[in-house]
């Protein structure tokens, strides 16, 4: 079982190694990657069911002893993580091959769509610090090559503000990982708790926030935001979409690990404050707006506190919600974008007002909107809405009520902005230059984007049906994060 | 660490700080690299004292092998980091004739719809 996590990155890095082979055969290389990215998904699930059932995985490389070796480690949060993101990552593949633009022919997009899963499935299953950085710098590196595609002027602008900022973020993690390493002489995350609880308060609350302010850019929490709603619209739509489906829950995978396993005493109303304002300004801020890009990019934002209030919360209920939340999350998000996709190719646009009337012309394209759009505003009988009780409830019980007053108000603030985009592009009277009569369907002429989008909405309806089942396997993850011994003693013979 | 040590890695830092707060891509590369040498430097003194030797045969005090491992991966991401990021300083160029970073479109046109006073989009036809 545990040959499997090794797997996990080596079949997407291999793809990419094929892929580079194959470089003047899209054909080739389209085989290559929905081969790789549907082992990587096949993989993860096999894995999270075995997971489940005989507790963390373990593999050290090399075979050395697991106190030094560099250790793959799946516990039920990170194959919970894979499987949902791997997922993704299949989807979003298949709707960019439907989509066939100029990003999707580049003769680079699928080795650096390869490059991007290994680096996903690294970051979920690094074992220790350093490899986390690794991993986190294969990803980002990918998601450079994705991002700046076309080589247009606004990419390469946007695209530098994102580079360099991540630059700048991955130097302060790699600060974080020296002086952890200078003043407890390990980076193995199984060793660290022990270690690091012997160390003065003060070292650790300075090596806390190192971590603390490397996660949060990536993961885009307040004061830390400001590049994603300028880069991540910049992108392609299916690369946005995987974007914002995944990289910055990454970062608050890393944040949850970090904050429960290796801090676990850390500064809660910290990061309640940062939390309730990153809902806040996110929400504002995609109020403001008046592109569904950017709107939708604001709304990752301020999804992102709902998230770190479950991290700030603590406790197994309060992190069962958080994972609860990012499992929904990201699939409702990509779906989100993959509409958007959809609207971009058919107009050419995703500025409202120069889109609208989309509801008259395709009945179903709107139906794919407001489902994930009501999931994220929370409404019943959507997982958004289940995310956001399992959070708010915690947080009543935890009588932190300032917190619940600003996540209950943001949600309804998500519902004003998701009517925005409503009311902008799907409402009103279709242009008339399109709505000649004999127009085809929008979802049918592009079936294989309909498709994919179809799927993925399914599947955020089917994390709801199920949401009872999913809950419980949310908690039980929860329990093992929690469990201050419950990871060093999986890992450690 | 030596004073020696700490004193290089603050000039690094310092200087790479600075120069990374300019708008030209260029000297953000720079910037860039000199930060990014700091904290190899960084990286490199978390293991023992200067002086010790490398890990050679068994016998004897040898220094700490893990932080220059370390430093080789942080090295060797920099360099793609920084060939990637010279790529594309020499795109900007190539496309604008300057490598200035500017401001996000959106935001400079709400900046230019604030000093307009009749509430409309200064260029509505502005390409986004």
């Amino acid at each position: 079982m545990s040959a499997l996590l090794p797997l996990l990155i080596v079949v997407p890095l291999v793809g990419a190694a094929l892929s580079l082979l194959a470089i003047n055969s899209r054909a080739i290389q389209r085989s290559i990657s929905v081969t790789c990215a549907a082992a990587t998904t096949a993989i993860s699930v096999t894995l999270l069911i075995g997971v489940d059932r005989n507790g963390t995985e373990v593999a050290s490389i090399g075979d050395w002893p697991a106190e030094i070796a560099i250790n793959l480690v799946a516990d039920r949060f990170a194959a919970l993580m894979l499987t949902i993101s791997s997922t993704m990552l299949l989807a979003v593949l298949l709707y960019a091959l439907g989509q066939r633009t100029d990003d999707e022919r580049s003769r680079w997009y699928h080795p650096a769509y390869m490059v991007l899963i290994a680096g996903v499935s690294g970051a979920f299953l690094a074992g220790d610090l350093f490899n986390l950085f690794v991993w986190f710098e294969v990803l980002l590196i990918a998601s450079y090559v994705l991002l700046t595609l076309e080589g247009n002027d606004g990419q390469i602008r946007s695209g530098t503000t994102y580079v360099v900022l991540n630059v700048i973020e991955s130097f302060v993690l790699v600060t974080g990982v020296a002086l952890i390493f200078a003043a407890t002489g390990t980076l193995n995350m199984a060793v660290l708790p022990e270690r690091l609880a012997a160390l003065p308060d003060g070292v650790r609350l300075g090596l806390n926030l190192l971590l603390l302010i490397a996660f949060g850019l990536k993961a885009a929490v307040f004061p830390l935001f400001s590049w994603l709603p300028d880069s991540y619209p910049a992108a392609p739509s299916p690369v946005s979409a995987v974007f914002a489906g995944l990289l910055t829950k990454v970062g608050v995978y890393a944040i949850v690990r970090t904050q429960t396993l290796l801090f676990p005493e850390t500064n809660r109303e910290l990061l309640l404050v940062i939390a309730g304002l990153t809902m806040v300004i996110g929400v504002l801020g995609a109020i403001a707006q008046s592109d569904m890009k950017r709107i939708l990019s604001f709304h990752i934002i301020s999804q992102i506190g709902y998230m770190i209030m479950g991290v700030a919360l603590g406790g197994v209920a309060a992190i069962s919600a958080t994972i609860f939340y990012m499992l929904h999350h990201i699939p409702v998000k990509t779906s989100l974008f993959l509409v958007e996709g959809i609207v971009e190719r058919e107009t050419g646009s995703s500025t409202l007002g120069r889109v609208s009337g989309l509801a008259r012309r395709s009945g179903p394209l709107a139906v794919l909107f407001l489902i994930p759009a009501f999931s994220l505003a929370g409404l019943p009988p959507f997982s958004g809405f289940l995310g956001k009780t399992a959070v708010v409830t915690e947080g009543l019980d935890q009588r932190s009520w300032w917190i619940v007053g600003a996540a209950i108000a943001v949600s309804l603030m998500t519902l004003v902005s998701m009517l925005k985009i409503w009311s902008g592009a799907f409402w009103g009277a279709p242009d008339p230059e399109l709505a000649d009569a004999g127009h085809p369907g929008i979802l049918r002429k592009h079936p294989m984007m309909a498709a994919v989008t179809t799927a993925v909405v399914a599947l955020t309806l089917m994390i709801a049906l199920f949401a009872g089942p999913l809950y419980r396997f949310c908690e039980r993850a929860a329990i093992d994060v929690t469990d201050a011994a419950s990871y060093p003693s999986a890992v450690l013979p | 660490m030596s004073w020696e040590q700490a004193l290089l890695i603050a000039v690094l830092a310092g200087t790479g700080t600075y120069l990374v707060m300019h708008r030209t891509l260029t000297r953000i590369i720079l910037g860039l690299g000199l930060l990014g040498n700091a904290i190899n430097l960084l990286i490199l003194t978390s293991g023992d004292g200067p002086g010790v030797a490398p890990i050679i045969g068994q016998d004897g005090d040898f220094t700490d092998p893990v932080p220059q491992a370390l430093v080789l991966t942080a090295i060797v991401i920099g360099f793609g980091v920084t060939s990637f990021l010279l790529a594309m300083a020499y795109r900007a160029w190539t496309i604008s004739g300057s490598d200035e970073v500017e401001d996000d479109i959106t935001d400079r046109r709400l900046a230019r719809s604030e000093a307009t006073p009749d509430d409309q989009p200064a260029d509505p036809e502005d390409p986004a």
